[in-house]
């Protein structure tokens, strides 16, 4: 079955932009009716919903950011009732409060659609299992792929993160045929697999994996292909969208951004300004029919660009190119977004610590390692190395809620670190990708 | 009247690389401080050095001036035979009284040997250990 949603998928694209621009009215309308939030920022813009006679006067509406689901915490984007809310995601922000993200059933299914669609074009279907090594819970990873996976009518193996032999032994004993995990994560489970004897072309019925959720490389695409003869598809979309929701299909040239579901635009990022197809700018998305918390211009903070000409595929849907890096300071470790000034939030609350620190960022196996070296403060010191150990340890707690992945801790003495005048320059990534 | 027997130990945070002992040491050299009996703790990817001195607060001002984190910890030094049996003497005793060693390191002079001791709690303790008939080194021979 080449397409999930015929219909939608190869709808001519005069008909894709008439659909695009009537999801768009009818959002802007409910969304200043019922957002207080959105009705604010249009009337500041000198925005009515009046204004919007075409899909193209969506560049008279104004964008939205991750701040502002921040300053919005918990539920001040939420322009539903909450008896109609079924599920929150939540993922760390930019300063100590998290992102939370809601969803209505209609969100959900229409996030399950999606993910259909996109494993559906990766040759995805009934016959076969699907093995989820994206974290389940807060993270949108694991259930996002589960629920598509599920939709498709595949056999969806919840795999989670970790435990990497157990992960080869299922790959084995369930016959899976597919997986969904990070690029580093399946470059490690080739390792892994080469250590336990097990050679997965000859070995297991492993063929297609769907990575993303960090940046990666046509080459890296190469390497697996060789190695594991497995076929590689790019899988893009984050939270604040509702989840992991596009893939490049089977001719590997792009992520298919579903039209009906989506309306992409490159901006450059510091005027704001729509950027033509070809062009790399700042990745800005629409969900046209989100319900719970419609995300209008979010401006993503991805760069990339729209590709030109159409697929040989046969979806009409715009496709993207891999992400080509950040207009901001957002790191990606091990698929988790991790912004700087999270980590600097979370520091703050240990009051052993100076306020002083340095983020160092490497990969010296396939998979990403978050060091945060911190300061001592002077009348914290205790003879006791139990003691020290202790602050140690409970940092890395601290943080590894806040972030929701694991970070190493290296204690330092006070003033040892960096003082920067100016922009502190505290990350140093050591990845080469 | 246990308080002379109260010797202030300097621990001193140190990261665990090359070269910062010798940053330490350089302190003591530049101070004129001179190190009675001194040892190292280390664990990921610090340390703690631990010093008994001539003159403590010489030391502590100037490693506070320079930025150090450090403390002074209250230990017992108590005094060991130095012949074969020497250690099992004095730790039996502690352990006979319920005295629990945090941590200890040793040092040996001319006639006998020192023992240096971490307790919870140093004064009881070293009540306990003179009434048992051991006898512990006063601090101003160490510290002054």
């Amino acid at each position: 079955m080449p397409y999930y949603n015929e219909k939608i998928e190869t709808m001519p694209k005069p008909e894709l932009v008439k659909l695009q621009y009537q999801e768009l009215k009818k959002l802007v309308t409910r969304l200043y009716g019922t957002s207080a939030f959105y009705h604010k920022k249009m009337d500041e813009t000198g925005v009515k919903p009046a204004d919007i006679a075409s899909i193209s006067d969506i560049t008279k509406l104004p964008f939205m950011k991750k701040t502002d689901l921040r300053d919005n915490y918990p539920d001040g984007l939420v322009c539903v009732p909450h008896e109609d809310l079924v599920r929150y995601h939540v993922s760390s922000g930019t300063t100590g409060k998290p992102t939370v993200v809601a969803y209505t059933k209609n969100d959900i299914e229409l996030w399950s659609e999606c993910v259909a669609r996109s494993l559906t074009s990766c040759g995805i279907g009934r016959k076969d299992v699907l093995q989820v090594c994206y974290g389940y819970g807060l993270f949108t990873g694991g259930l996002g792929l589960h629920y598509g996976g599920e939709k498709v009518g595949a056999t969806v193996i919840p795999a989670s993160t970790g435990n990497s032999e157990r992960q080869i032994e299922l790959i084995q004993d369930l016959k899976t045929t597919c997986i969904a995990c990070t690029p580093s994560y399946f470059i490690h489970l080739i390792d892994v697999a080469k250590k336990m004897n097990i050679d997965f072309k000859k070995d297991t019925l492993l063929r297609t994996a769907v990575l993303g959720a960090e940046p990666w490389t046509d080459a890296m695409r190469q390497y697996i292909y060789e190695q594991s003869g497995v076929v590689a598809h790019n899988i893009f979309g984050t939270s604040e969208i509702s989840g992991p929701m596009f893939t490049d299909c089977s001719e590997l040239n792009g992520m298919h951004i579903c039209g009906d579901i989506a309306f992409t635009e490159i901006i450059d990022q510091n005027t704001g300004e729509s950027l033509p197809p070809g062009e790399k700018g700042e990745l800005t998305i629409t969900v046209l029919k989100k319900e719970a918390i419609p995300m209008i211009r979010y401006r993503i903070g991805d760069i990339t660009s729209i590709l030109e000409g159409d697929c040989p595929c046969g979806r009409t849907s715009p496709r993207i190119d891999r992400l080509q890096g950040r207009v901001d300071d957002m790191l990606i470790i091990r698929g988790i977004n991790v912004f700087p000034s999270a980590i600097e939030h979370a520091l703050l609350k240990n009051s052993y610590l100076t306020s002083h620190f340095m983020i160092e960022v490497f990969r010296t196996g396939p998979l990403d390692d978050l060091l945060v070296k911190v300061e001592l403060k002077p009348d914290a010191m205790t003879d006791s190395i139990n003691g020290l150990m202790e602050m140690q340890m409970h940092t890395e707690r601290v943080l590894r809620d806040a972030l929701n992945v694991s970070v190493k801790i290296e204690l330092c003495p006070p003033n040892s670190l960096p003082r920067f005048e100016g922009k502190a320059k505290r990350v140093i990534d050591h990845r080469v990708i | 009247m246990t308080e002379k027997y109260i010797i202030k130990q300097l621990s001193i945070f140190s990261e665990n690389k090359a070269g910062k002992l010798a940053a330490i040491a350089k302190i003591f050299l530049d101070t004129g401080v001179s190190i009675q009996a001194f040892n190292i703790a280390e664990a990921n990817n610090f340390g703690v050095v631990r010093a008994i001195v001539d003159k403590p607060e010489i030391a502590f001002n100037e490693f506070a001036k320079q930025n150090y984190a450090l403390q002074y910890t209250d230990v017992l030094a108590i005094k060991m035979k130095d012949v074969p049996g020497g250690l099992y003497e004095v730790a039996n005793l502690l352990g006979g009284l319920g005295i629990n060693i945090e941590y200890a390191y040793a040092f040996r002079t001319g006639a006998y040997g020192a023992l240096i001791v971490k307790v919870t709690n140093p004064r009881a303790a070293a009540q306990k250990i003179i009434d048992a008939g051991l006898e512990l080194l006063p601090a101003k021979d160490y510290n002054f």
